[in-house]
């Protein structure tokens, strides 16, 4: 007698959400992306088909950066010098959309203007066909002082932008829904705090297919696994039927990979940690791979050759089992 | 599954008669339940019942250990789907493959080497559990020989691999005294195997393509008396592997199917498209690792790839109700004298060593205040009110700082410069510092500053 396998069946499921538009739909996009879907956990195909699969957005900024690891400045080399050409970059790197992350000063400067931002957002827009991420410097001030007219002057672009905190999302909201984008919202890995900010979004009337939830994780040995279970735990609510947290999830492996000694540094360190570009690509892969296991819709990178494997790992969990 | 109190009443005499200390059957039935007592103390249950809730209490996935001259792996006996629902226990045993044809010398340099390989992570040694020879060769001599010479460098808990038991039966010569996993029965072998098996008290890895016919073999072995299992769903790429082994520890833990409540081992470099690509055996490791295998086999050692896996599993088996956390007290950083820099952090683990390691390794002697913040970090403590002013200055008093230091200079992660004014009011006369954010950067601070 063939074994009866346990098979979930879920009431819920996770939104689509569509990111960018083309010419026909308003925007300049040559295409776009939709992530989202979901009827059962990750890669449980035997369950339920999974629609759409998860992607890998790389993350460039509007400058060179000041604070980023060698080894990624020399990974992209002189593309990092201007935001088009690395969002070109990115695009052969085998991204399937772009984070622009706009810094807080300029090369030598002060604060970053609103017109810098815009127009690096257009630089971008007209270097690559592929949809767009922009992230503001991080600040609430700032953020809204960028995104607001980055949002006016690309609208019907369906850029996803970011990011809302609980105390700082209602301007963003606001600009969103006025000129036809979408948001990122961030909260720090709690599912309660979570369903809240989405609630309050929807509240100021923004339609829940235009939001991605960011639910904060933290990298590889600094807090990976609350991010991890925060990310299964709200994945299993939205199956459940819980509206409010059935929001495609984004997440940033390659930020919080970078930011740790691990990755970013050479010199100095214990020789157990071994070859250092080796180390640090594997830091951001292992984080990736892992919020991928637990429900993440966007995994945001920086390096190229984490793209590459973290595409390729993708690529095999797509792959439907033979029924057995 | 563990039996409810009124199903585990239903296989006892029913006869109240209190030997057992308890005024009912029923009574002592849900005591029994609730593991507070054991079945023994009551002397007129029937064998076919002891038999029945002896079968009930055992875990759903049995524990397997493998021993190897004081080094031991135990994984298994998991009971949770999801890490949050309770924790996982067991970490799951990392193993490097060596294959027997490759020179007796080269065998003992690389295990020398990986066996020697220990990473310091938040205060803990963490290392690989033991080595998989793999006959490839199919030589008995070839193979006893292989083994003999990893035995050679230290006795750690083995995977003796090939199909062929008498191949098996030569590697065993070597390893008396120890509990290795035999890998693997099949179809065609599994009553030569698990004869080896129960003779050597060896464990026994199963092999088949579909959960049908892995469950068809373990039930063969069960019967032949074979009970320390593991399981090998013979699929190797990511998606197959993901569906094999969470069908497999569903079916343990939500319907207690016994032939398959084994741990699971994963090929973590096989069959890899692109031969030798180390970056797809890592990323299918973490999955493994974060996805209910019990046993990984690596075909790769080097640090900068073990490291990573080793953090993660370390990561995902943590308690999520326990972070881990250190003493708050005062620390002393390369025997600091009454001079030297007095610096404040907080009791979470991986906050505490970011700290202290920067501070040690760049040789300054520094004080280092760990405070009471409930083992969050700078900004999780931040946030739920657990490392503020009020508290590090409590915290200053606590542990005696005063009568340790003759200065009163105190320096604050750049984090919570917020902190710094009110902190100056709780420390009349102090001066309170903002270091820089990342701990990285502790020591050129420290020299550029603070020790101006
Ligand atoms: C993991 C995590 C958690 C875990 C807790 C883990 C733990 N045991 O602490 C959980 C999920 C439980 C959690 C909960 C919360 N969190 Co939290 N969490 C994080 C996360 C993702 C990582 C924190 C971490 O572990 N970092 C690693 C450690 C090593 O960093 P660290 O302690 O800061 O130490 C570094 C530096 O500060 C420095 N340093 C340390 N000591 C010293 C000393 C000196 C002298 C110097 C110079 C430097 C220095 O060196 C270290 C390495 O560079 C961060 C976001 C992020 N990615 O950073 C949010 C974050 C810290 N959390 C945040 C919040 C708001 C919360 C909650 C209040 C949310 C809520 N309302 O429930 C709760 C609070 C806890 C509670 N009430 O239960 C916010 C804080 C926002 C703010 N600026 O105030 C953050 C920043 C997320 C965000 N962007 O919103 N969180
Ligand atoms: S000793 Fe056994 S039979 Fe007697 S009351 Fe207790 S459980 Fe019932």
């Amino acid at each position: 007698m063939p074994i009866e396998i346990p098979s979930d069946n879920w009431p819920g499921a996770v939104r689509t959400v569509t990111i960018g538009a083309t010419a026909a739909e308003g925007g300049t996009r040559a295409r776009t992306v939709t992530v989202g879907g979901e009827k059962a956990l990750p890669f449980m195909h035997f369950e339920a088909e999974m629609p759409h699969r998860p992607l890998v957005a790389i993350e460039i900024m509007d400058r060179r950066p000041d604070d980023w690891s060698s080894l990624l400045l020399e990974a992209w080399g002189a593309a990092a010098e201007s935001p088009g050409i690395w969002a070109q970059a990115a695009e052969a790197a085998g991204a399937d959309l772009i984070q622009l992350s706009l810094s807080l000063t300029p090369a030598g400067g002060e604060q970053t203007t609103p017109e810098a931002a815009v127009a690096a957002v257009k630089e971008v827009l007209a270097a690559t066909g592929l949809p767009l991420i922009v992230i503001g410097p991080g600040q609430a001030e700032a953020d809204n002082e960028l995104l607001v007219p980055v949002a006016d002057a690309t609208r019907g672009e369906r850029l996803a932008l970011g990011v809302c905190e609980d105390k700082n999302y209602r301007t963003i909201v606001a600009a969103a829904m006025a000129s036809d984008h979408l948001v990122v919202a961030r909260t720090p890995m709690d599912v309660n705090l979570a369903k809240q900010l989405n609630i309050l979004i929807s509240d100021m009337h923004m339609p829940l297919d235009r939001i991605l939830m960011d639910p904060t994780t933290g990298a590889l040995g600094y807090g990976i696994e609350y991010g991890y279970s925060a990310m299964e735990r709200l994945r299993l609510a939205a199956l459940q039927g819980d509206t409010m947290t059935q929001l495609p999830m984004i997440v940033t492996p390659g930020y919080e990979a970078w930011k740790t000694k691990e990755a970013k540094v050479g010199a100095d360190v214990p020789p157990e940690w071994g070859d250092w570009e080796q180390r640090a690509i594997n830091w951001e892969t292992v984080t990736a791979v892992t919020l991928l296991e637990s429900g993440a819709d966007i995994v945001v990178l920086r390096h190229p050759e984490s793209v590459r494997r973290v595409q390729a790992t993708i690529d095999e969990l797509m792959r439907v089992p033979a029924a057995a | 599954m563990a039996l409810s109190g009124i199903q585990i009443y239903k296989l006892l005499p029913k006869t109240n008669c209190k030997e057992c200390g308890f005024p009912t059957c029923l009574a002592f039935a849900m005591k029994l339940a609730a593991k507070q007592i054991e079945l023994s103390a009551c002397p007129h249950v029937s064998e076919e019942a002891s038999a029945e809730l002896a079968e009930s209490a055992a875990p759903p996935i049995r524990l397997i250990t493998l021993t190897g001259n004081g080094h031991k792996v135990e994984v298994g006996n998991e009971v949770v789907l999801f890490r949050h629902e309770k924790t996982f226990y067991h970490k799951p045993g990392l193993f490097i493959r060596l294959s027997d044809e490759l020179p007796v010398a080269e065998i003992a340099a690389n295990v020398t080497r990986a066996a020697n390989y220990s990473v310091n992570y938040v205060g803990r040694d963490l290392a690989l559990d033991g080595f998989a020879i793999d006959a490839t060769s199919g030589d008995l001599q070839r193979f006893a020989a292989a083994v003999a010479a990893v035995q050679s460098v230290g006795k750690y808990p083995l995977i003796l691999m090939s199909r062929d038991p008498a191949v098996l039966a030569a590697g065993l010569e070597e390893v008396s005294g120890e509990s290795p996993l035999l890998y693997s029965a099949d179809e065609s072998n599994w009553e030569a195997l698990a004869a080896l098996a129960k003779e050597h008290k060896a464990s026994l890895a199963v092999s088949a393509p579909t959960l049908d016919e892995l469950a068809a073999l373990t039930q063969k072995l069960q019967e032949a008396g074979v009970e320390d299992l593991v399981l090998d769903p013979a699929v190797r790429d990511f998606s197959h592997w993901l569906t094999a082994s969470t069908q497999i520890r569903r079916l343990a833990l939500k319907k207690n199917f016994r032939p398959l409540g084994y741990p699971v081992i994963a090929f973590a470099g096989e069959n890899n498209p692109e031969q030798g690509d180390a970056g797809r055996e890592v990323a299918l490791a973490a999955q493994t690792i974060s996805k209910y295998a019990g046993l990984v086999v690596l075909d790769h050692f080097a640090p900068e790839l073990v490291y990573p896996l080793l953090v993660l599993r370390e990561n995902l088996y943590t308690d999520p109700q326990k972070p881990i956390q250190v003493q708050p007290g005062l620390y002393e950083i390369n025997a600091p004298r009454p001079g030297d820099p007095l610096l404040v952090t907080t009791n979470f683990s991986i906050t505490y060593f970011s700290v202290a390691n920067e501070v040690e390794g760049a040789g300054l002697p520094a004080w280092l205040l760990v405070a009471d913040a409930e083992g969050m970090s700078v900004l999780t403590a931040w946030a739920a009110g657990n490392f503020d002013a009020e508290r590090i200055a409590k915290d200053v008093k606590r542990f005696g700082v005063a009568d340790k230091i003759d200065h009163q200079r105190i320096v604050i992660p750049g984090h919570v410069a917020v902190i710094s004014g009110e902190l100056e009011e709780e420390l009349p006369g102090w001066d309170v510092r903002v270091g820089p954010r990342e701990a990285v950067d502790l020591p050129a601070y420290i020299k550029s500053v603070v020790l101006q």
